[in-house]
């Protein structure tokens, strides 16, 4: 029991990535080598370093969303292990639906589909009843200031924050073991970003197991655990 | 589990063409794959070659039949395999001329799929009709209507009706929204992403725009030239494309 609690949930083991550019005669650019990283349940950890480092690449490794050159990404699903590096496309959407989540920068839009439905159905697609995914929406877009009018609209036409606040609310709706974002206070004013700051408080509290990426200072001396300076991946030969 | 629809080492060439080379997938109940690529790739000959209407060189279909065996489709005889084609198969056309009758009235299109599944009670057969016109967001005075007199976004719906109102677990597409103008296309692409999920679909859908694929699909599968050049989770292909031509493909649209 205890020893489960101090077990990581996430694990970067010796993880590459590079990009092979075929477009640009095939040449390849080397970004990440030898990362290893451990995110245990309740910490928040946050990746430092300059822009084009690597940060976001290693969030959506950790996501599935980018392959692995090398290594293995091992995340903890209730009692099994899986490395994302060899996982299979189902099973990746598998751990989507149960155990990771990602607030990326940005929103994708759905056409035609409301900012309070988008919420609605992360939370359904994580396990919650329509009844509390629906609640549960409403209380999140109500903590993120998003205006009630706006919450039967598509958010097509919302601004670059009340796009990102549906956004860290459909990433959040959700009780995952691992949260992953990049970036989530970007667009957001003080206010706001002081919100982010308590509902990441919580989901800590909580267990959940954190790997984010917060330009901003403030945000990010409120929020991390422990940062991780991504310059430090670069293998033996590179920097 | 074991899959829905297993395809092996589908070929079929046209003269010295290689329309299909050799292709192989598997799809579980409920998985959406996008079929990607450019003209002249063979998406629609895969999907010819699938439902059976082309004959293949080599390679088999095998299918899970509702009774839960697994058969090679090549093995059932001509009946059998119509059969399953009109009920636990659908198959909407990009051509809504070639998936409608174009002569018969819209409430007639989805009535006839039923009663090709043995229903022949009228009023049933009608109100199921209707509900099921309903859904797809045709008005009810518009049921005695041919299709003929529907515009293109309302034409694509009901060949959606008259293909989901048997309960069918596979459904082929072949580019259900190109040709339609954009808002038309959104309402059409959100009514069957919502049908996908709330049936548990499993669909084969061939599109060239890659944001359909992403909007639907969770696996691609690349084809060039008769091949597969890369397959994989959606958006792990596209925001991380391997192959020389898939990041071609994928550097050459604006945003998908
Ligand atoms: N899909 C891709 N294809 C090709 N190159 C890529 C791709 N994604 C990222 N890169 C490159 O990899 C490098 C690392 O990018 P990444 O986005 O991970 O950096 P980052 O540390 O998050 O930077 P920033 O702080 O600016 O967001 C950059 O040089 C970037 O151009
Ligand atoms: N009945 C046929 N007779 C001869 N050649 C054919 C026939 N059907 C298809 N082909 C050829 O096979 C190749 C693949 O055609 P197919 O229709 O499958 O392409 P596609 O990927 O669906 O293209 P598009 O995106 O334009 O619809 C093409 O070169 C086509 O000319
Ligand atoms: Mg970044
Ligand atoms: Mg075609």
């Amino acid at each position: 029991m205890t020893l489960h609690a101090t077990m990581p949930l996430l694990v970067f083991d010796n993880v590459a990535k590079s990009f092979t550019l075929h477009l640009r005669g095939g040449s390849v650019l080397p970004v990440i080598a030898d990362a290893t990283l451990a995110v245990h349940p309740g910490e928040c950890v946050v990746l430092g370093g300059a822009s084009g480092a690597g940060k976001s690449s290693l969030l959506k490794m950790a996501y599935g969303n980018y392959r692995c050159a090398a290594g293995a990404i091992r995340v903890r699903d209730r009692d099994r292990i899986v490395d994302l590096a060899t996982a299979a496309p189902r099973e990746i959407l598998g751990l989507r639906r149960t155990t990771l989540s990602y607030v990326s920068q940005f929103l994708r839009v759905i056409p035609r589909v409301s900012a309070r439905a988008v919420v609605e159905a992360a939370g359904r697609e994580g396990g919650l009843g329509p009844e509390a995914a629906r609640i549960r929406a409403g209380d999140l877009l109500a903590r993120l200031n998003l205006p009630e009018r706006l919450w039967a609209l598509p958010p097509a036409t919302f601004s670059g924050g009340e796009q990102q606040r549906v956004n860290i609310a459909r990433g959040l709706i959700a009780e995952r073991p691992i949260l992953l974002m990049d970036e989530p206070t970007a667009s957001l004013d003080a206010q706001n970003r002081a919100v982010v700051v308590d509902l990441i408080a919580e989901k800590r509290a909580a267990g959940t197991a954190i790997l984010g990426i917060f330009h901003d200072a403030d945000v990010r001396e409120a929020v991390a655990t422990r940062i991780v300076d991504v310059a430090a991946f670069r293998g033996a030969t590179a920097a | 589990m074991e899959p829905l629809l297993t395809v092996e080492g589908l070929t079929k060439r046209y003269g010295r063409r290689l329309a299909c080379d050799g292709i192989g997938f598997s799809l579980d109940p409920g998985e959406v794959l996008a079929v990607v690529g450019e003209s002249g790739s063979g998406k629609s000959t895969l999907l010819s070659l699938i439902a059976g209407e082309v004959a293949a060189d080599a390679g088999s279909v095998s299918y899970r039949m509702r009774d839960g065996e697994t058969r090679d489709l090549d093995a059932l005889s001509v009946v059998d395999r119509r059969a399953l084609m009109r009920t636990d198969w659908g198959f909407v056309r990009q051509d809504a001329t070639q998936g409608l009758r174009m002569a018969v009235s819209a409430g007639g299109n989805v009535g006839e799929r039923l009663m090709g599944v043995g229903d022949r009670h009228y009023g049933r057969i009608r109100a199921t009709a209707l509900d099921w016109l309903a859904r797809v967001e045709i008005a009810p005075d518009r049921v005695d209507d041919p299709p003929t007199r529907f515009s293109g976004g309302m034409r694509q719906r009901l060949q959606i009706a008259r293909n989901l109102v048997t309960a069918p677990r596979l459904v082929l597409m072949d580019e259900p929204t190109s040709g339609l103008d954009v808002s038309v296309q959104a309402r059409l692409l959100d009514m069957i992403r919502g049908l996908v999920a709330e049936l548990g679909l499993a669909v084969i859908i061939v599109t060239h725009d890659l944001a359909v694929a992403r909007l639907l699909s969770h696996r691609v599968l690349v084809m060039r030239a008769g091949r597969v050049i890369e397959t994989g989770l959606t958006d792990q292909v596209l925001d991380d494309p391997q192959a020389a031509y898939t990041q071609l493909l994928v550097s050459s649209v604006l945003a998908a």
